[in-house]
């Protein structure tokens, strides 16, 4: 399927090399995709909800989730359309507040959002330090456009795992495949292993 | 770019795997019932892939990935097309 | 309802730039030849395909511009200020150049000569494009169709097919009429400002006459041109649209 070049053709300026994983080129913008219509969601109807296999359940309102420890971190993105983005600034709070204290035994997750979307990892890649839920990038409160008021941010795999407009984790025994995961993209996602797609 | 654009964007996509062009056909969304042109549907082009959005009630109706070798097409979120041959 | 045409799989084919002619500053027609064409209708499109030397490669879609005419296709390409692929297109691609294409593409936004109602065209910036197909086909082929074309545009410099349309315009069934939204020739009977309601209804065609409607530009400019059609009574079965990206191509 590689095409013919045509000549004096470049494209947007690419930097390949630095610390990016196989296939990625670096972008200095930030680019937005999405498979539909912005949610706009406002905080005072915004839940964050934790479903255990067992049936247990965690909620938590806005005021609740804010009160809860925040960090700030810097991390690299890496979209599985290719961009890489290095350096990035947000502050959230790790999922791993969140899940403490809910008795489960599941190994896989599910992760919802508003509007639809979702996408499946396994819990353990949500925890142990490996995950936010951010409710600010570079500084500033995290815009509609760029998954606000709050998007998983799961940097060490594909960004499509780092769901924006996240409502919700369901944590299950079985795994259940996510928006894209069910056309063909990979279950894990490794970038460093370049896992784009399930035949990966 | 998150921008809609319309179903004559899929044509050429889904051209890769029809041996007609779709675009004329007519849909009913399996969401709302809503019947239409698949060139009149609401599309996001953006990859991961392609997803066609009901104009009326904005469920999906297909989704459209491409890999270099491989194409994965749901249309779960359309009960039919009808196409005149 | 319209037929589908059995094409056969769509594949990519090399499409060699032959010749082009500078429309604006920032707008150039190019004239490829695909061997094997096998010839398009007015409206359709193609997809676009540039793979760069390192094996990047990113697709745009395109209305063609010409009426169908052997195994040459024309495509206007207008440069984005922010583009990734009009830049290359509109002033890089030389005489001699190869590029990939796919198509023709689009079964839907397609004027039917074989129809007998008049045509509305309404075209915001670049969407003027396959509208001009249309209008190009109907001179070519001799077709006496009425037909109007309400064109929306930034300013004077910007108009694409500007001497063309002045020439085609002595066909008495043939009209028309501009919408400059930023700034107007001198002495111009109508302000700078969008098409409105008052305007599709003096240069329009009402309703009652059924005519096919064709509505084609930024997604914004499509949108709000189809609900003043609705509004004055056309059908909106009736009125095919074709939306492009915010800034009137395939988003660059």
């Amino acid at each position: 399927m590689p095409g013919i070049v045509s000549p004096g053709f470049f494209g947007r300026k690419r930097e390949g090399g630095q610390a990016l994983p196989p296939g990625q080129y670096l972008v200095r913008d930030f680019p937005v995709l999405s498979a539909g219509p912005t949610p706009r969601v406002t905080l005072d109807t915004w839940e964050f909800r934790i479903v255990a296999e067992t049936g247990e359940q965690r909620t938590w309102d806005w005021a609740a989730f804010r009160a809860l420890p925040a960090v700030d971190v810097t991390v690299d993105l890496h979209c599985v359309t290719k961009w890489s983005k290095l350096g990035t600034a947000w502050r959230g709070v790790s999922v791993d507040i969140l899940v403490e204290g809910i008795q489960t035994n599941a190994e896989y997750a599910l992760v919802l959002s508003y509007g639809g979307y979702t996408t499946n990892l396994p819990l353990r890649d949500l925890l142990g330090g490996l995950a936010w839920l951010a409710f600010a990038y570079d500084g500033s409160d995290l815009t509609p456009e760029h998954g606000g008021p709050v998007r998983l941010l799961v940097p060490h795999l594909y960004l499509w795992k780092s769901a924006k407009w996240v409502r919700g984790i369901d944590l299950r025994t079985t795994e259940q495949r996510g928006f894209w995961e069910q056309l063909g993209y990979h279950d894990y996602g490794d970038p460093w292993l370049e896992q784009r797609y399930s035949e990966d | 770019m998150s921008v809609p654009l319309d179903g004559n964007t899929m044509a050429g996509a889904l051209g890769e795997l029809f041996a007609v062009d779709v675009s004329v056909a007519v849909f009913e969304c399996a969401g709302c019932g809503h019947a239409g042109v698949v060139a009149e549907v609401v599309v996001y082009a953006d990859a991961p892939g392609m997803v066609a959005r009901c104009p009326a009630c904005s469920d999906v109706l297909v989704r459209l990935v491409r890999s270099e070798r491989r194409a994965w097409l749901d249309m779960s979120g359309v009960v039919c097309l009808r196409i005149d041959i | 309802m319209a037929r589908a045409a059995v094409l056969g799989r769509l594949t990519w084919r090399v499409g060699t730039l032959v010749s082009f002619r500078d429309e604006t500053a920032a707008a150039r027609t190019l004239v490829f030849q695909i061997p094997d064409w096998s010839g398009h209708l007015a409206g359709q499109h193609v997809d676009v395909r540039l793979t760069a030397p390192d094996g990047y490669s990113t697709e745009r879609s395109y209305s063609i511009a010409s009426a169908a005419d052997g195994d040459l296709v024309e495509l206007t390409v207008e440069r984005l200020p922010d583009g990734e692929v009009s830049p290359y297109l509109s002033h890089v691609l030389s005489v001699g150049d190869q590029i990939e294409l796919r198509g023709p593409i689009g079964g839907w936004f397609v004027w039917d000569p074989e129809v007998d109602s008049p045509a509305l065209l309404v075209g915001g910036g670049s969407g003027v494009v396959p509208l001009m197909a249309m209008v190009r086909t109907r001179a070519r082929q001799g077709f006496a169709t009425p037909f109007r074309l309400l064109y929306s545009v930034r300013d004077p410099a910007s108009v694409l097919y500007g001497q063309e349309l002045d020439r085609l315009r002595s066909d008495p069934m043939l009209e028309v009429h501009y919408a400059f939204t930023r700034q107007t020739p001198t002495s111009f009977s109508r302000p700078a400002a969008r098409i409105d309601a008052a305007f599709v209804e003096e240069f329009g065609y009402s309703a009652a006459l059924h005519p096919a409607v064709f509505v084609c530009g930024p997604t914004g400019f499509v949108e709000a041109i189809a609900d003043l059609l609705v509004a004055a009574g056309h059908d909106p079965h009736r009125v095919k649209t074709e939306r492009f990206g915010p800034s009137g191509g395939s988003t660059g």
